[in-house]
């Protein structure tokens, strides 16, 4: 058992999946020979071989209209987006097909596909390439959203998004690609989708929070904690569908929140957690809900990238003042 | 300078306006009458479900309607060179090749009145099938992605997409072609040029000659063809099946017809159409043409027309009654084919609206 990072446990569920499943095809820009931009594929044409690993032209739409007719006849798409900027061409044939293809054909047609795209900021990357943008395809249903936050979480969720039935977005935050190290056993086991994961159990207030954010979150839970606040931390690992019930449970435990996002605050993920809280869990709040966020800007070029992107300290004072509200 | 590459697009028609033959070279099914009779019943069947639908609109009974009046040749043309198992990726004003391929009259109605279910076709030959693109182009990727699986899986079928002219202007149709061409993909591109896209004409729609043109620049082969002609629709067709089933690849075929009716039952073309346009149009159309072709050949007898009339009107009035005597979905419909499994966060909404409707 190898201790690998994010990208390696992307890599190992894919080929995991693929030895057992053979409707599994993986394409895309450079994922073949290359192994994809960020090695994502590495290995995976070797293996499976040039009908099973395909480079495709340059063309986002004609990836996802691709995956739809593949996924259409039974198959099982797996397509890489190479950074989530690059989605917009295909976002009508994701939001105006894939998401509605079960529901328009009353469940006679139905799209088990994947579509992967590296997404968030904090690699230095040129303009276009270090977007948060996931309550696009959040807001919409009939999508899976899911954005994995650390090595066993990538693999496991990866392994689910390519066994369900429905259209799952599958959203790698870059940044931590290679930050820390999992032990995995690569035994097919996997991470149920649209669940929140609990990583930290606290009484004092709920930090919420997902993909790569969930680093600085942890950090500042630890920190907290050696101040004297016992900080609750979810992982919400699907952003849509949302998993409320685990968050509305951990609030009315702690009685305070405070959601953390790298994406702009307006019409965000965490806008809608923190109305949900509002709506089912008001009277169990004894502070206003916090939100840690990127800023309503464009994500800047990288010189004021650290700027933009929030940080350990600002989660903590923004904790610090919840839990300190009277 | 040398020349490096040069194309050319060829062009095919067998029977003139006048329903007489443009060749001596004629091909099979221009002797094959009990083929012919049936593709002329067929396609006046669809103009009577169209002549049918504009009532059930203008009547409140259904809801906007995209009529294929004049262009019967190229969707029941194509439609009937397709096999049982080859599947259709069709385009909105698709009607013609979708009831040839198996999709019912009343699933159509359906559609249109509004409801899901519309897309949900029951026979065997159409359950492959897409429903309707109503984004304009998204359907030749849909189709060159259903053309990779069967091509992976070494099958032998065909996959028809249709496309008007004016989608061809969409950067989804080069794309599809691209990769069409490049996968060589058991992919039929079958574009409607009805000469109208909405109000808008061709020489805003393009600097080409053709639309047929635009495989040429995928690597792929074309033919523009007398879209009412449904000899050489037919023909063309057929070809260009037996083709991508044998590894053949792609097609794109350019139908050239008139759109006799309104872009939709919401649209008034009177206030772009030139003047005198509809009239010359009305000379050419394809199912006049072959009747008197059928007619000249002693194969039809106004006898023969009555009597199939008869059916046919009868044939789309069930089509009409089934479409009207479907009562209208329960609310959870919205639900329960959302997802595979509804999230525990929508139940709630789906108990709202259930109770909601009760009321």
């Amino acid at each position: 058992m190898a201790a690998i990072t994010l990208i390696e446990a992307v890599n190992l569920a894919m080929a995991h999946e693929m030895e057992k499943d053979k409707e599994i095809v993986v394409f895309g820009e450079d994922v073949g020979v290359n192994g994809g931009v960020f090695r994502a594929t590495d290995g995976l044409q070797a293996k499976f071989g040039e009908e099973r690993v395909i480079d495709t032209p340059l063309a986002e739409a004609m990836i996802a209209g691709v995956a739809i007719g593949m996924a259409a006849q039974g198959m099982k798409p797996v397509a890489e987006i190479q950074f989530m900027g690059f989605i917009f061409p295909a976002a009508d044939h994701i939001i105006s097909h894939c998401a509605r293809m079960r529901n328009r054909t009353r469940g006679r047609i139905t799209l088990p596909l994947v579509i992967r795209a590296p997404y968030g900021g904090g690699i230095h990357a040129p303009e276009n390439h270090s977007e948060s943008t996931e309550a696009i395809f959040a807001h919409i249903p009939g999508l899976k959203v899911v954005i994995p936050s650390n090595p066993s979480r990538a693999y496991g969720l990866m392994l689910a998004a390519m066994r369900d039935p429905d259209p799952v977005i599958f959203l790698e935050p870059k940044r931590v690609y290679r930050i820390e190290k999992h032990e995995i056993e690569d035994n097919g086991e996997e991470y149920p989708l649209g669940m929140c994961f609990v990583d930290r159990e606290g009484t004092d207030i709920t930090l919420i929070s997902w993909g790569a954010m969930m680093h600085e979150t942890k950090q500042a839970a630890e920190k907290l904690a050696q101040e004297g606040i016992s900080a609750e931390v979810i992982d919400v690992a699907t952003v849509n569908p949302l998993d409320i019930d685990t968050i509305l449970e951990s609030v009315q435990k702690t009685g305070r929140a405070c959601i953390v996002q790298e994406a702009p605050k307006a019409g965000a993920v965490g806008s809608d957690i923190a109305a949900e809280i509002a709506e089912k869990a008001v009277m169990h709040l004894l502070a206003p809900i916090g939100r840690v966020s990127g800023y309503d800007t464009m994500m800047p070029y990288y010189r004021l990238e650290k700027q933009y992107m929030p940080k350990v300290e600002h989660i903590v004072e923004e904790a610090k003042r919840i839990v300190e509200y009277r | 300078m040398t020349t490096v590459a040069r194309f050319e697009v060829k062009y095919k028609q067998y029977l003139d306006e006048d329903g007489k033959l443009t060749t001596k070279k004629a091909p099979a099914i221009a002797k094959d009458f009990e083929t012919l009779k049936k593709l002329y019943r067929d396609m006046a069947l669809i103009r009577q479900m169209d002549t049918k639908a504009y009532a059930l609109q203008r009547t409140g009974k259904m809801g906007t309607y995209p009529a294929a009046t004049g262009q019967e040749a190229i969707g029941v043309g194509f439609g009937s060179a397709m096999a049982d198992d080859d599947v259709l990726v069709p385009y909105y004003r698709g009607q013609a090749s979708m009831v040839q391929h198996g999709a019912r009259m009343e699933e159509v109605f359906l559609y249109w009145g509004g409801d899901e279910r519309g897309s949900d076709f029951q026979s065997e030959r159409a359950r492959q099938d897409f429903p309707i693109a109503v984004p304009i182009a998204t359907q030749s990727l849909h189709a060159t992605g259903v053309g990779k699986a069967i091509k992976l899986r070494g099958e032998k079928r065909a996959v028809f997409t249709e496309i008007g002219e004016g989608g061809t202007s969409q950067g989804d149709f080069y794309e599809a072609l691209n990769v069409a061409g490049i996968w060589n993909l058991p992919v039929v591109f079958i574009i409607n040029n009805n000469q109208w896209a909405i109000s808008v004409p061709s020489e805003i729609q393009t600097a080409c000659e053709t639309y047929a043109q635009k495989a040429i620049a995928a690597g792929i082969d074309c033919i523009q063809v007398d879209g009412n002609d449904i000899l050489a629709v037919y023909e063309a067709s057929v070809e260009a099946a037996e083709k991508a089933r044998n590894g053949g690849g792609p097609t794109v075929i350019e139908c050239i017809s008139l759109r006799l009716c309104d872009h939709t039952t919401a649209d008034d073309a009177s206030r772009y159409r030139p003047d005198g346009e509809l009239d010359e149009g009305w000379k050419k159309e394809p199912i006049a043409r072959l009747r008197s072709y059928l007619e000249a050949n002693k194969q039809w007898s106004q006898e023969q027309e009555d009597a199939m009339q008869k059916e046919i009107v009868a044939e789309v009035q069930q089509g009409v009654d089934n479409y009207l005597n479907t009562p209208v979905d329960k609310p959870e419909a919205m639900f329960d084919y959302l997802y595979d499994e509804l999230p525990e966060r929508t139940l709630a909404q789906r108990e709202l609206a259930i109770a909601r409707g009760a009321k």
